[in-house]
């Protein structure tokens, strides 16, 4: 055995150490990584689906599936079924139909965006549901302790909102990390987001004394408890995702 | 000598006594949280649901049994100078070896799990039983003890996450016990409400104490001098 406390060992070991722990995850990463990014995209169409209301219990008729999204399975088949070709990216006013629309991160774009000379490409992806159109909007931006990200669904009068689906990457279980369970979620559904003619976007508003979010005129939702940072990620989210749409928005309703 | 000894332990049955008590130990007068107060952050991180409990505690089993059999393999080839960033070594790839594997073949649960894997590297329980057990035990010994304190660990965080979700929320993994609190059925109408900060970290630190409490009443010997 050799000596190992001299410094020759201990820096060998090293070495061989970070050669052979780089070599493992590094082959391991490459040999997942394709089937990794097609269970992510599989997951952003349920997501887009869900927040339009296509869920489990479209597909399977069953009304207990109804907070679960389509299966991983099906989602490719239902997406095309729903969404297809009706994807969009939009600069300013001017809405190009592209099946990119789809690969756009909206992360990337918002850091591109920062610079003045770039116009923004915003995704939209339009749903059509037994002849009535949903518009869906990705949405993201920070929570507490880490990104925060959602979809949410418009009606046809691109007011009210239709569905909205929310995730994270840590907010902190049983607090922040409940904009994902559908108590939270089923608040958006009715809401409108403008105020007369002005965008006002959704607000998660505490203490607003409506817990069961009865008027729906009022640009609020119930927050929750304990999650005060994370609920004004969504509102911000909200306010200024949204926003970038609007020009587009009423561009679509003068025509 | 050493020759001899290593017989010696070979003749000892899978579940000898000692072994058995190398799992048993751990869950009550030598618990990992309650008697050497170790894993107290993530333990008031991710307590706040009963389900997040469980999860986690699946989770830590098996990287520090894992680990624990990794490192007792390498304990005569790690320099001692660099055993700590051996041992984090470690441990860091087998969680990312997890979270590839459960990402490419069991999303939905590794979407679950996301929050709780970075909270594992930092579970200063592992690196507790590496330097502690693993550098001076065989692999079958170790993966015992990882198995033994990770349930340790496991059963306090299940027992916090028990009360802090029937307290707080009212729910037990995510199901209404008590009625339901907006339409005011069951315990609620006859006014009862939660209480929000049982969801709150330092709850978790009282309710561990009170468990370190009933612990050392019930067990005198436990009480330091």
């Amino acid at each position: 055995m050799a000596n190992t406390e001299k410094n020759s060992y201990t820096i060998l070991f090293s070495i061989g150490m970070v050669v052979i722990v780089g070599a493992v995850l590094a082959g391991l990463f490459g040999s997942l990584n394709s089937q990794i990014k097609e269970n992510q995209k599989k997951e952003k169409k349920q997501n887009i689906l869900f927040a339009m209301g296509i869920t489990k219990a479209t597909i399977s008729g069953n009304q207990e599936d109804v907070n679960l999204p389509v299966d991983a399975t099906e989602a490719d088949k239902v997406f095309s079924e729903y969404v297809g070709e009706n994807q969009f990216i939009i600069e300013g006013t001017k809405a190009t139909k592209t099946s990119k629309a789809f690969e756009i991160d909206v992360k990337k774009e918002g850091q591109l965006a920062k610079k003045d000379s770039y116009t923004r490409k915003l995704p939209l992806f339009i749903g059509n549901i037994k002849g009535k159109k949903s518009y869906v909007v990705p949405l993201y931006g920070k929570g507490l302790w880490d990104a925060i990200w959602g979809y949410v669904a418009l009606d046809e009068d691109l007011k009210t909102v239709k569905g909205a689906f929310f995730d994270h990457k840590g907010e902190t279980p049983g607090l922040g990390a409940n904009i994902k369970e559908k108590f939270f979620y089923e608040d958006f559904k009715g809401e409108s987001i403008y105020n007369g003619s002005e965008f006002k976007g959704i607000t998660v508003a505490k203490g607003n004394n409506d817990p069961t979010n009865k008027r729906k005129n009022d640009n609020k939702v119930d927050a929750i408890a304990g999650a005060t940072i994370t609920g004004d990620g969504v509102t911000a989210m909200i306010k200024t995702d949204l926003k970038m749409y609007v020009p587009y928005f009423q561009t679509v309703k003068a025509n | 000598m050493a020759e001899v000894a290593e017989k010696v332990k070979q003749k000892e049955p899978l579940f000898s006594k000692k072994n058995k008590g190398l799992m048993t130990d751990p869950l009550f007068d030598n618990n990992p949280i309650t008697i050497q107060v170790l894993g107290i952050c993530s333990a008031l991180a991710i307590t706040a649901q009963l389900k997040a409990s469980i999860v986690m505690a699946v989770a830590v089993m098996f990287v520090l049994a894992m680990g624990n059999v990794v490192i007792s393999l390498m304990r005569t080839i790690i320099p001692s100078k660099i055993r700590i960033i051996v041992q984090l070594v470690v441990v860091a790839t087998l969680v990312i070896i997890v979270d590839l594997v459960l990402k490419a073949f069991a999303y939905e649960l590794s979407k679950q799990l996301s929050v709780f894997v970075g909270l594992i590297i930092t579970n200063c329980i592992i690196m507790g039983r590496f330097e502690a057990f693993a550098l001076g035990n065989g692999p079958w010994k170790s993966f015992l003890d990882g198995i033994g304190n990770a349930a340790g660990y496991g059963l306090i965080l299940i027992i916090v996450g028990f009360f802090r979700e029937l307290l707080g929320s009212g729910t037990l993994l995510g199901f209404q016990v008590l009625g339901d609190p907006i339409e005011k059925t069951g315990l609620y109408a006859l006014g009862y409400e939660n209480n929000g900060f049982m969801l709150l970290a330092p709850m978790a630190l009282i309710t561990v104490g009170v468990i370190i409490w009933i612990q050392r009443s019930r067990n005198q010997s436990l009480i330091e001098s």
